[in-house]
Formats: C-alpha cells, sequence, structure tokens
C-alpha cells in the first residue's frame, strides 16, 4: 500500500467539505466582524470590531427570540424523551402489529417539514382545522357544552405551544425507535436475574433497564436537542415566526435578519451566538456521556455478577 | 422464544398501538383526502372522509409538464412541474456524490492509520451540529460575491472551472450550487453511519484480497462495498432524504429556473384560494418518502439506531 492511498480516499470528501463547510464557517466569522450587506463584496466592507456582537446584547428582539429558542427546545426534546421512553419501554414485548407500527411510526420523520407545517397549519386552523372542528364537535354535546369545550386559536393564541405539538409528533417516534433498540439490546441474563430475585416491573424499569440504557438515552437526546435547534421549516410554515415575536426561533431570525433587513454582518454574529450555544450543549453532553458509560459499565458488571 | 408466554397481552396494548398507529398516519391521510378535494370541499369540510375524490389539484400543480391542457385551466400559472424536475436533478446528484465520497472517507477513517486521522474524524463529528440556518449568510454571501471572481480567489475559479457556473456568474442560481451545499452538509453524517458498518467487515477478508493481488481501490469497491449494502441503502434514504426536503439553502441559492419544490410550496402556502393545489404538491413532495418508509423501513431502522448507538 502505497503511502498518500488513505489521502486519496479521504481527498474527494475533506475538498467538499471544505469549500462548502469549513470556509463558509470561517468567512461567516469574519464577516460578523464588518458592516456588510448583501449586495458588497465582503473585502470592500466596513471593519466594526464587535459592534455587531455588542449591539445584539442590548437587542430586546434577539432576547426575545433566543428565548423562544431555549423553551422551544427543551420542551419539546424533555416532553419527546418522556413519552417516547415510556412507550418504548411499554410496548417491549411480542406484540402483533408492533412491526406495523414501527413501520408507520417513521413517516412522520421522513416527510419534509415544509409539508409537515403545511399539514398541521391546516389542521389548527381556526374555522375548519381538524382540532377545532372536533372541539366544536365535542361542544355541541351536552357534557361537553357543560365542560365548556369549544374551538381555540391555536395559531393567534398558542402559536409556541401549536409548534411544539407538531414537532413532537414528528419527532417522538425517533427517541421511541432507537429507546426500542436499546431496549432490546439489553443483556437478557441481567433482567432474568431480577425476575427471578422478585423485581416487580417498576424495579426492574427503575433499577435495571433504565440505568442500562442510559448511554444510549443520552445519545438519542443529545442527537434530538441538536435537531432541535435546526427547526425551522415546520415553524416558518406554520406561523412565519408570529404572532409578533412568539416563535421566531433564532434560525428563522437569521434568515429574516439577513433577508428583509439585509444586515449580514448583525446576522453572522447571531449565526455565531448560536452556533457557540450548540457547541457547549455538544462538549457538555460528551462528557455526560462518557461519565455514564463508566458508572453503567460498572452497573452492568455489578448486575453480571449477581446473576 | 422462552418470553412467548409471559409476552401474552391484555387487549389494552392492541387499543394502544391502534391508537398510535393512527396518530402517526392521520395527518398525512388528512394531506391525501385534501389534495384530492376541491377548494370548496376543504374549507366547509362536508363529507369528513367521504367524498368525490378529484385530481383536479394534481393537474394544476403539474400544468407545465403534462401533456394534455387540463379543462379546467386556462393558463399555466404555477410552475411546479420544472420545480420537480430540479428536485429531483438536485437529490439524486447529490445523493451520489455524498455516498461516493462519503464511504471512501468512511473506510479510510476505519482502516488506514494517517497524519491527521484524529482531526479529521473529529472534526466531521463536530460540524454535526452546524444548522443549515448558520450557513445562510457565509454560503449566500460566497455563492454569490467571492466564489465569483474570476482570478482573484484560487479556489472560486476553480470551482466555476470544475462544476461550471454560467459564463461569468457565480455558484448561486445553478444546480451545482445547490448540490455542493447539500454534498457538505450530509457527508459527517453519511461518514459517521458508514463507518460503523465498515467495521464489521472482516479483515480477512480484505487481507485475502490483497494477497491475490488486488489493489487498495480494488479491495474497497469490489470487496468492502457489497459487504456495507445495507449501510449504503440506510445512508442514501438519509442523504435523499434530506436533499429532497431541505428549504432554508436551496431558497436562498436558486434562482427562477432552479427552484426546487419546498421552495414553491412555502411562497404559495400563504395563498388561501389555492389550498387544494398546494396540497397536492405537498403531496407529491411527501411520495418518494412514504415509498421509502413503506419499502425500507428496515434499512432507516437500522440506520437510525446505527448512527446514535456509536456514540
Amino acid at each position: 500500500m502505497n503511502r498518500s492511498t488513505p489521502y486519496l480516499f479521504i481527498a474527494p470528501a475533506a475538498l467538499v467539505m471544505a469549500l462548502a463547510l469549513f470556509y463558509p464557517i470561517g468567512y461567516m466569522m469574519w464577516g460578523s466582524f464588518r458592516d456588510w450587506d448583501p449586495t458588497q463584496n465582503i473585502s470592500e466592507t466596513e471593519f466594526v470590531g464587535f459592534a455587531n456582537y455588542v449591539r445584539l446584547w442590548g437587542d430586546a428582539f434577539f432576547w426575545e427570540s433566543f428565548s423562544v429558542t431555549l423553551i422551544f427546545a427543551f420542551t419539546v426534546v424533555v416532553v419527546e424523551m418522556v413519552i417516547g421512553v415510556g412507550l418504548a419501554l411499554l410496548l417491549d414485548r411480542n406484540i402483533r402489529g408492533m412491526s406495523v407500527l414501527r413501520t408507520l411510526f417513521i413517516l412522520p420523520m421522513m416527510i419534509a417539514p415544509v409539508v409537515v407545517g403545511l399539514v398541521w397549519r391546516f389542521m389548527f386552523h381556526q374555522t375548519y382545522g381538524t382540532f377545532n372542528r372536533f372541539l366544536n364537535w365535542i361542544g355541541d354535546t351536552w357534557w361537553g357544552n357543560l365542560l365548556g369545550i369549544g374551538p381555540v386559536d391555536w395559531l393567534g393564541q398558542n402559536p409556541l405551544l401549536s409548534v411544539i405539538f407538531a414537532d413532537i409528533w414528528q419527532w417522538t417516534p425517533f427517541i421511541f425507535i432507537l429507546s426500542l433498540a436499546a431496549l432490546q439490546s439489553l443483556p437478557r441474563s441481567a433482567l432474568e436475574a431480577a425476575r427471578i430475585d422478585g423485581a416487580t416491573g417498576w424495579q426492574q424499569v427503575w433499577f435495571i433497564k433504565l440505568p442500562l440504557m442510559a448511554p444510549v438515552l443520552v445519545v438519542t437526546m443529545l442527537l434530538r436537542l441538536i435537531d432541535a435547534f435546526k427547526v425551522l421549516e415546520v415553524i416558518l410554515v406554520m406561523t412565519g415566526g408570529g404572532p409578533g415575536l412568539s416563535t421566531e426561533i433564532l434560525a428563522l431570525r437569521i434568515a429574516r435578519t439577513a433577508r428583509e433587513f439585509r444586515e449580514l454582518g448583525e446576522a453572522a454574529a447571531m449565526s455565531n451566538y448560536l452556533l457557540m450555544l450548540l457547541m457547549l450543549l455538544t462538549l457538555g453532553m460528551f462528557a455526560f456521556n462518557r461519565w455514564t458509560e463508566a458508572r453503567s459499565r460498572k452497573l452492568k458488571f455489578a448486575a453480571e455478577e449477581e446473576g | 422464544m422462552a418470553d412467548t408466554n409471559y409476552d401474552r397481552q391484555n387487549p389494552a396494548f392492541y387499543v394502544l398501538i391502534a391508537i398510535l398507529i393512527l396518530m402517526s398516519v392521520g395527518p398525512v391521510i388528512i394531506l391525501l383526502a385534501n389534495s384530492m378535494r376541491l377548494d370548496v370541499d376543504i374549507t366547509s369540510g362536508v363529507g369528513g372522509l367521504i367524498f368525490m375524490p378529484t385530481i383536479r389539484n394534481y393537474e394544476t400543480a403539474l400544468c407545465d409538464i403534462l401533456w394534455y391542457e387540463p379543462e379546467h385551466l386556462r393558463f399555466c400559472q404555477i410552475r411546479f412541474g420544472g420545480a420537480f424536475i430540479n428536485s429531483i436533478i438536485i437529490a439524486l446528484i447529490s445523493t451520489a456524490l455524498t455516498l461516493i465520497f462519503g464511504c471512501m472517507a468512511a473506510y479510510a477513517l476505519v482502516r488506514f492509520k494517517f497524519m491527521g486521522r484524529d482531526t479529521v474524524s473529529l472534526s466531521t463529528l463536530a460540524v454535526r451540529m452546524i444548522p443549515p440556518a448558520v450557513l445562510l449568510v457565509p454560503v449566500f454571501g460566497l455563492w454569490n460575491n467571492a466564489f465569483c471572481l474570476d482570478n482573484d480567489y484560487g479556489l472560486g475559479a476553480w470551482i466555476r472551472d470544475t462544476f461550471g457556473g454560467r459564463g461569468d456568474v457565480c455558484l448561486a442560481g445553478t444546480h451545482s450550487g445547490i448540490i455542493i451545499v447539500y454534498v457538505a452538509m450530509n457527508l459527517p453524517f453519511v461518514i459517521w453511519i458508514l463507518q460503523s458498518f465498515i467495521v464489521q467487515v472482516p479483515k480477512s477478508l480484505e487481507e485475502a484480497a490483497r494477497v491475490d493481488g488486488a489493489g487498495p481501490f480494488q479491495v474497497f469497491f469490489l470487496v468492502v462495498l457489497p459487504l456495507i449494502k445495507p449501510g449504503l441503502a440506510a445512508a442514501s434514504i438519509f442523504t435523499f432524504r434530506i436533499a429532497w426536503n431541505e428549504y432554508l439553502l436551496a431558497s436562498a441559492l436558486a434562482d427562477r429556473d432552479t427552484m426546487t419544490v419546498p421552495i414553491l410550496i412555502v411562497n404559495n402556502a400563504s395563498e388561501f384560494d389555492g389550498l387544494g393545489t398546494i396540497f397536492a404538491t405537498g403531496m407529491l413532495l411527501a411520495i418518494p418518502p412514504i415509498l421509502f418508509t413503506l419499502f425500507a423501513s428496515r434499512q432507516i431502522i437500522t440506520g437510525m439506531t446505527a448512527g446514535a448507538v456509536k456514540g
């Protein structure tokens, strides 16, 4: 084997990534220090130091969309983890229909976010949306009337909740499928031993299954969290970031700052903030992952000894 | 299967599964139903799921590539058909390129020890977290300005010569401009997934081939590639899906002639008079992913778990 062979194998991928990923990121960092608008070539723009970053620091709109992003991402991930892992624990058995469920559960993830947004916007529509029609129907029954059930202004009054619903629909299956795979690859001996020792269902879940699944769950959560910060199209189509700024996540704000306000420097600085946040999350999660892996190895060992 | 007895279930589980299936498919059925209804029926909602289906919305959507002229149309206003062709070209080419480059890189990272290997594999992992929105500004700037200059930027000139922009103009507004972004964006994920498949290929097979006189590229293409077909299938589905569905970067780079379907959907989604047509387009965009789901769900699940478990 020639010494240059590995580099020949790497070269095409490295070249494309350098051109369309690393170079642009560097370019963005450079641009974030400049007063830059889309009609100019960047080398003709004025160097302004940290002005863009400082301006954002005092920009209430930026902080608003920053907090919307955090609320959206964390709510979505927590709810999806609870439902997804819960369902996996519940349905980890030989039941007819499971394979159908697993197949169809992928559907929401595969369909274009743009289309998902389209359908959910329709379903949440004030007058002819699916949900309000259903609520109307219940409101017409005597007990629904008694409870005061009626149509809700989803996208107008509860926009963040609505987009969170759509995301939960789309991505809970992801967590379900990954945790189911994790569950099914657990060492049989540990579960068997626990059962023989008389552990109840809850005890098995709490002391054996969840600790052993932990490494996979953390990675799943990390992947999901990173993806939750990438969400854009669903929200764009459903609410367009509105009403007001109520659903304007950072990704949308970046796009708007660049396109509508034509402040490329500021948008670049904002992108950098988002990137730093994600970097922090990734590093934190990796550290945590390493820690749980060491811990679960100990647990697995203990469980095997006991058995 | 000693567990079969243990797993005899009470009917509540079947009900739960049925509800979950309904919940995941429901919105897709609504999409399909609405795409075959007239606008009046969508907004009035008469009849629920029982109605006379019509293909009129699809005719409107595809009017510019149909071989006949639909009766209900006076002129072909929206050019969805052209966008479909763009979407297909961009998704297919970028998937093919991503897979070829990706499996070569993954192979090198798994099998060869070389200088800078750790740097490459770490940076591949790190860039997976980059959101498309972060790429929006620099890619827009580069594709429109920097990569256009004739010889000032050597890199830009090279790209233009290789992929062929339109004369003096830039990467922006060409198919290649969008394709190269998608390839770069998908490579980290594909490399990550394929690594976990290549690790499983027994080394002895490769060594045997090498003893028989095969060079490294022959070993790779003739021995390794056929063995990681499931991984390639999973990776290609994921790559295709992202390239097919992506909106943001395409909308920044495409012009009138290179527009993809998601862009058209977003641009027209706010006009409520063409509701049925929009749903029909959405359905057309959703068909390939739906087919993948129905016929390759096993590969998709394998790919998803391989991508996560190998953390």
